[in-house]
């Protein structure tokens, strides 16, 4: 992890705007799609990617990486791995903010990345054009910044809408 | 090549008669992934179940993307650059629980290379033309607020 102890003394940009850590989780798949698409949003600061699948990562370019084992809600002995997983990421890169674009081992990196003071960021998949995913449900909480891909989906939910990868 | 998708949950029987239809009237070979549906069609290469792989190579090959507005095909039409036409399902003929098909097309119709028939009458015109954009990833104007509003909510 000698990477992120060189990240945790912060960079500066060439605008003179301090970098900050951005830990970008998503499952493998569209969820991983999607955050590959909103990269250029966050590719300014200092990221560290995880995701699900091994080798995805590095098939976009996205490093540094690490793999988080996939877990959904009905497997709660590969929850409490993600969860310890994500739990040591955290720890050890300190992210300033947190994205996620889910599934449910991106919520767990918002609620614990929230308890070590990180910002936090969810985008609906877009695939939920009829009502938040179940993820997003949950992830509602521990969202600084609660988004939905569809107006009408953030209208019934009270979430933002800001706009979709489509 | 033509290549038709309705994706892998709910049959789409309107789609598929219709470009089994076609295919005696225009002169290029059609493929399609048919989904959990047991139908005959005679003029049109069916497949219901179809492994990624292949899906890949039909989806590669094909000059034109045909298929219901779900969102999984719009994104691999962006990833492919391919141009796609897009016909919702409808509720009405019991082709999803919902008209969400409907507002996800009057959504997309407004993106570079991808074209919406609203009906099954309107798919033949845009199948003969020749000058249709391909989709891409190049971000739109929606794609770009999307990322303005993540990038403002970062650096602040």
């Amino acid at each position: 992890m000698t990477y992120a102890t060189c990240q945790r003394r912060g960079a500066i940009e060439a605008d003179g705007m301090k970098k900050k850590r951005v830990l970008a989780i998503a499952s493998g798949g569209g969820h991983w799609q999607q955050l590959m698409l909103m990269r250029a949003a966050f590719q300014h600061h200092d990221v560290f990617y995880l995701t699900t699948l091994p080798g995805l990562a590095d098939q976009f370019a996205a490093t540094p990486s690490a793999l988080v084992p996939d877990c959904n809600r009905d497997e709660k002995i590969a929850i409490l791995r993600a969860a310890v997983v994500i739990a040591w990421r955290l720890i050890r890169y300190r992210p300033h903010v947190v994205i996620s674009t889910g599934a449910l081992p991106g919520v767990m990196a918002l609620a614990l990345g929230k308890m070590i003071g990180a910002r936090t960021i969810w985008v609906d998949s877009v695939a939920n054009a009829e009502e938040m995913s179940m993820s997003g449900k949950l992830a509602r909480r521990f969202a600084d910044l609660w988004l939905s891909q569809w107006p009408d989906v953030a209208a019934e939910t009270g979430a933002e809408y800001a706009g979709a990868v489509l | 090549m033509i290549f038709v998708t309705v994706g892998t949950q709910l049959a789409f029987p309107r789609l598929l008669e219709e470009m089994d239809a076609l295919a005696l009237e225009i002169d290029e070979p059609i493929v399609a992934q048919c989904g959990p549906v047991r139908g005959v069609w005679n003029n049109i290469t069916a497949k219901r179940d179809m492994p990624p792989d292949e899906f890949q190579r039909n989806f590669e090959q094909a000059r034109i993307i045909v298929s219901h507005a779900g969102i999984g095909t719009i994104l691999s039409a962006k990833n492919m650059g391919k141009p796609l036409i897009v016909l919702p399902r409808r509720h009405e003929f019991g082709e999803h629980r919902n008209d969400h098909q409907m507002a996800t097309a009057r959504y997309v119709q407004d993106l570079e290379g991808v074209y919406v028939a609203w009906t099954t009458a309107e798919l033949r015109p845009l199948l003969e033309r020749h000058d249709l954009q391909s989709a891409s990833n190049d971000p739109g104007p929606s794609h770009t607020a999307l990322v303005s509003r993540l990038r403002d909510f970062i650096d602040a």
